[in-house]
């Protein structure tokens, strides 16, 4: 395959492609109207950012206000409205659309050498739903925010707390819909747009993992959305569904929210899958190690994860034999995990490796992916779930899995592709340093949590006893470095719009049809249409 | 030493003296819990281990200055096999295990002293069968099964008792049970772990263990004068229970005597087992739960007794054993005075004035 071939781009000559999609139209409206996925992936990656950096903002408060057992540096009900907001946009508004929406955007039409989404319309729009939704998340923030947590437990959310419930349910399930429409523009672009010869185990894993990441955002989003309206209906109108004095169940607002909720942490965990199956791949310069196991064991994660939401409420009072099923279920689910992890690892055998900056995002993703997936089995673990759920534990589970997992990922992808996006390369030296500032920061932030949530801290405390504060200090102190780790590739990515070297189409030899077009890619993507004769 | 700066010395000084990394194990089921803790941990570490050993060794062994040139492999199903049968294998462990811990947490055994939690925003209130209250805190002995069974009078909250490794959600609307039976006298964190509002954080509180001898000592020293099924007994009165629960032949409503735990026919022609979460149903919903033979009259009294009075209903109900025992209730207006004498000893359920015989 040409990946072994060692020939040097054509770097020294190179410049920016004369035409291409970031100059082809210029001015605000040619980007606000655009139907161009890699515009519109763009818009998603600024979108996303300044979420993402809202959300940080509220994470380094939660962290400041936890440096000291007694609740010092806001009131309680301030607290507990960052913490809510934190999650309400980090989860919503960053980790649902970010690999997806930016990466798999760009990405998804080019591997399958079409010229956009099946309906790009329809990504427009979606995009516009995402930022309606952001912003009214915004303004919820500002006009005093909400403070039910974001799992938005009735009946707290319906009767008891007298914050901006309604207008938060909103901009979740206008959010909501940009997902679906994602998900449902990615599902018919991948059955119907691939490229001749591109058949089913031709297409990148990345495209697998994100066609089964659609397939939970199309059929999970909607439950959520439900769940959504009824609340909004008992907090209006107390129809009395999650009532007990009116003959409802609490409860079942939960089984509707998890309903959705599991499944969204395999629709933001999927994509970075793909990243890290592409990018393991083209720095080891090898084909992925049982491409069909690390394929099929995302449509079984997807499956699977369908079938285990009731895994968040073990000491809720549901039967114990519906405990039994959903603990079984639950180990079944973290198989294919395994098998992706041990996949990769051995995709690194007997290749030729070096170490960018997104493959070092990439290891970093393999640890602490390991990490956050092993101490689900905890977790799923009935027995050990009655000790350790609504802790500290279950804060550093989902953090290791989310925050070292995705957003490692999505640093990692990012890296990969930007020189792709915009035509520049990043610089190495500070990508690689940010990249393990990233890992230290993060390892230093969440690690001491498992401790305290064995200890038995609870999660959503604003004060906590004093004997638990060196170990939140330590977490505190690495909310600060995990925090530098951040802000340094905004700050180098940036720089490199302007001053970065040249890319040349295929800076890093890699095989995928997305490398052998122009960067940054014709607004067609293609000049011709491609044929595909080989393996991705 | 004088050269470190003041915070970080007394930052160290904390770090040294007041620090904790593993919570006590105060409970039978604690050990039992943290065997299967170290055992998921040992596993994970050993297959942390493996993957870190892979990537370290094979970054060194084929990064490209050594092997500047990659040798293609598709895969290999017999390892494929092996990296999906080995962590089955493993988790299926763990789910039986777990399982098994699981189903001990939540199947108390029948000699089990039951203590009532009620959950509210934002304090837990723990009512003894000897009609000792108390709030944030909660005083057991040790050697002695205890049975909770909670409700919230509001939202969800969760009663967590790290010590003990045990936890369970209060839900508003029906009772949950969780039991424990305490080894080690101290006292232990008991904290809300579902978050419920604007003072979650404060909704923290003390676990007590004492030995047989002091908790009796407390019991006598905490009593309120009367027991809970006394409380209940009075609450039974005064919402005039008797009128149709009385025990003549033309009474509007059936007996209640012996009716805990007995099986009942419903109009709908159902039979359900009395227990607690039936009675308060029939106390709160009764046209959902209509004895057969009896006409749907009974009001609710939804909204005009607490959880607390609930649970004292159900207490009195528990210990009715005799329709005599429900003539004293209707004769009797004043019952201090019959009650004042027997305030619960530790074993309170067995001694509760419900069980007096004529």
């Amino acid at each position: 395959m040409s990946d072994t071939i060692v020939s040097l781009p054509d770097q020294s000559t190179a410049r920016i492609p004369k035409v291409n999609y970031l100059n082809k139209e210029n001015g605000l409206l040619s980007w606000l109207l655009t139907s161009d996925h890699k515009r519109i992936a763009i818009l998603y990656l600024i979108s996303i950012t300044f979420f993402f950096f809202i959300g940080g903002a509220l994470a380094g408060l939660i962290r400041l206000e936890l440096l000291t057992p007694q609740s010092d540096l806001m009131a309680t009900d301030t607290y507990n409205k960052v913490f809510t907001m934190h999650g309400v946009i980090m989860i919503f508004l960053f980790l649902v659309p970010s690999v997806p929406a930016t990466l798999g955007n760009f990405l998804i039409p080019i591997m399958l050498g079409a010229k956009d989404l099946a309906l790009p319309k329809i990504n427009l729009l979606s995009w516009y739903l995402y930022m309606a939704g952001g912003l009214l998340a915004l303004y919820t923030m500002m006009a005093g925010g909400v403070d039910t947590g974001w799992t938005f437990t009735t009946p707290l959310s319906t009767h008891y707390v007298n914050t901006n419930v309604l207008t938060t349910g909103l901009a979740i399930f206008i959010a909501g819909f940009s997902s679906i429409f994602t998900g449902l523009n990615f599902i018919v672009t991948i059955h119907k747009m691939r490229a001749p010869g591109m058949t089913w185990f031709r297409m990148p894993l990345f495209v697998w993992a994100h066609y089964a990441a659609s397939i939970l955002m199309v059929l999970g989003t909607p439950v959520l959305a439900i769940a959504i309206v009824l609340v909004a209906l008992e907090r209006t109108i107390g129809i009395g569904v999650f009532d007990p004095a009116k003959g409802g169940d609490p409860l079942l607002f939960q089984h509707l929210f998890w309903f959705y909720s599991h499944p969204a942490v395999y629709i933001m965990i999927l994509p970075g899958m793909g990243v890290i199956s592409e990018v393991i791949s083209t720095f080891s310069r090898k084909r992925v190690f049982g491409y069909t196991a690390v394929a099929f064991s995302s449509v079984a994660i997807a499956v699977f994860g369908f079938f285990v939401w009731a895994h968040h409420m073990f000491i809720m009072g549901i039967s114990n034999y519906a405990v039994l099923v959903f603990s079984l279920l639950t180990m079944l689910v973290a198989v294919p995990s395994a098998i992706k992890i041990f996949n990769w690892a051995f995709t690194l055998y007997k290749g030729s490796i070096t170490f960018e900056t997104p493959m070092l995002y990439a290891f970093g993703f393999m640890g602490l992916f390991t990490i956050g997936g092993m101490t689900g089995v905890f977790l799923g673990t009935s027995g050990t779930d009655i000790h350790l759920t609504e802790t500290y534990f279950i804060v550093a589970h989902f953090h290791f899995v989310m925050v070292g997992g995705m957003l490692m990922a999505f640093l990692s992808g990012i890296h990969f592709w930007w020189p792709k996006i915009t035509g520049r390369m990043y610089p190495e030296k500070i990508s690689q340093l940010a990249a393990v500032v990233t890992f230290i920061g993060f390892n230093l932030t969440f690690f001491p949590q498992f401790i305290l949530g064995v200890l038995g801290m609870p999660r959503r405390y604003a004060s906590y006893p004093p004997e638990f504060q060196i170990l939140n200090v330590f977490s505190t102190a690495g909310a600060t470095i995990l925090g530098v780790g951040y802000l340094l590739p905004v700050l180098y990515l940036t720089w490199s719009l302007k001053y970065g070297a040249i890319a040349g189409n295929n800076p890093w030899q890699a095989t995928g049809l997305e490398w052998q077009i122009q960067s940054p890619p014709l607004t067609e993507n293609f000049t011709e249409l491609p044929i595909m004769d080989h393996e991705a | 030493m004088s050269h470190i700066s003041p915070v970080i010395w007394q930052f160290l000084v904390k770090w040294m003296t007041n620090f904790a990394l593993f919570p006590p194990e105060a409970s039978r089921i604690a050990p039992q819990m943290d065997a299967l803790l170290f055992f998921i941990t040992l596993v994970s570490l050993i297959g942390l281990t493996i993957v870190v050993l892979l990537v370290v060794s094979f970054s060194i062994l084929y990064s490209k200055k050594r092997h500047p040139v990659a040798v293609q492999i598709e895969g290999s199903t017999l390892l494929e096999a092996t990296w999906t049968i080995i962590p089955l294998g493993l988790f299926l462990v763990m789910f039986v295990w777990g399982a098994l811990i699981y189903f001990r947490v939540f199947t108390p055994p029948a000699n089990a002293m039951n203590i009532y939690v009620v959950g509210k925003q934002w304090m837990w209130k723990a009512e003894h069968p000897g009609g000792q209250h108390e709030i944030n805190s909660l005083h057991v002995p040790t050697g002695q099964p205890v049975q909770l069974t909670l409700i919230s009078q509001d939202v969800f909250h969760s009663f967590s008792i790290p010590a003990f490794r045990v936890k369970r959600e209060a839900i508003p609307g029906r009772y949950t049970t969780v039991w424990f039976e305490a080894t080690t006298p101290g006292t232990y964190h008991l904290f809300c772990t579902q978050y419920c509002g604007t003072d979650h954080s404060q909704m923290i509180g003390d676990v007590v263990v004492m030995t047989p001898g002091d908790f009796k000592q407390w019991l006598a020293s905490s009593t309120s004068g009367a027991s809970l099924a006394q409380n209940g007994e009075r609450l039974f009165a005064s919402l005039s229970c008797a009128a149709c629960h009385n025990t003549r032949p033309d009474a509007r409503g059936p007996s209640l005597a012996n009716v805990y735990g007995a099986k009942l026919p419903l109009a709908t022609g159902e039979t359900i087992t009395a227990d607690d979460a039936y009675l308060r149903e029939a106390i709160l919903n009764p046209s959902q739960h209509i004895t057969q033979g009896y006409a749907p009259i009974m009001p609710t009294y939804q909204g005009q007794v607490s959880e607390e009075g609930v649970i004292a209903l159900v207490e009195y109900i528990k210990n009715l054993n005799s329709d005599y025992r429900i003539q004293q209730t209707t004769n009797t207006t004043d019952l201090l005075p019959e009650s004042e004498g027997k305030a619960a000893p530790a074993a309170a359920q067995t001694t509760a004035p419900g069980k007096v015989k004529p």
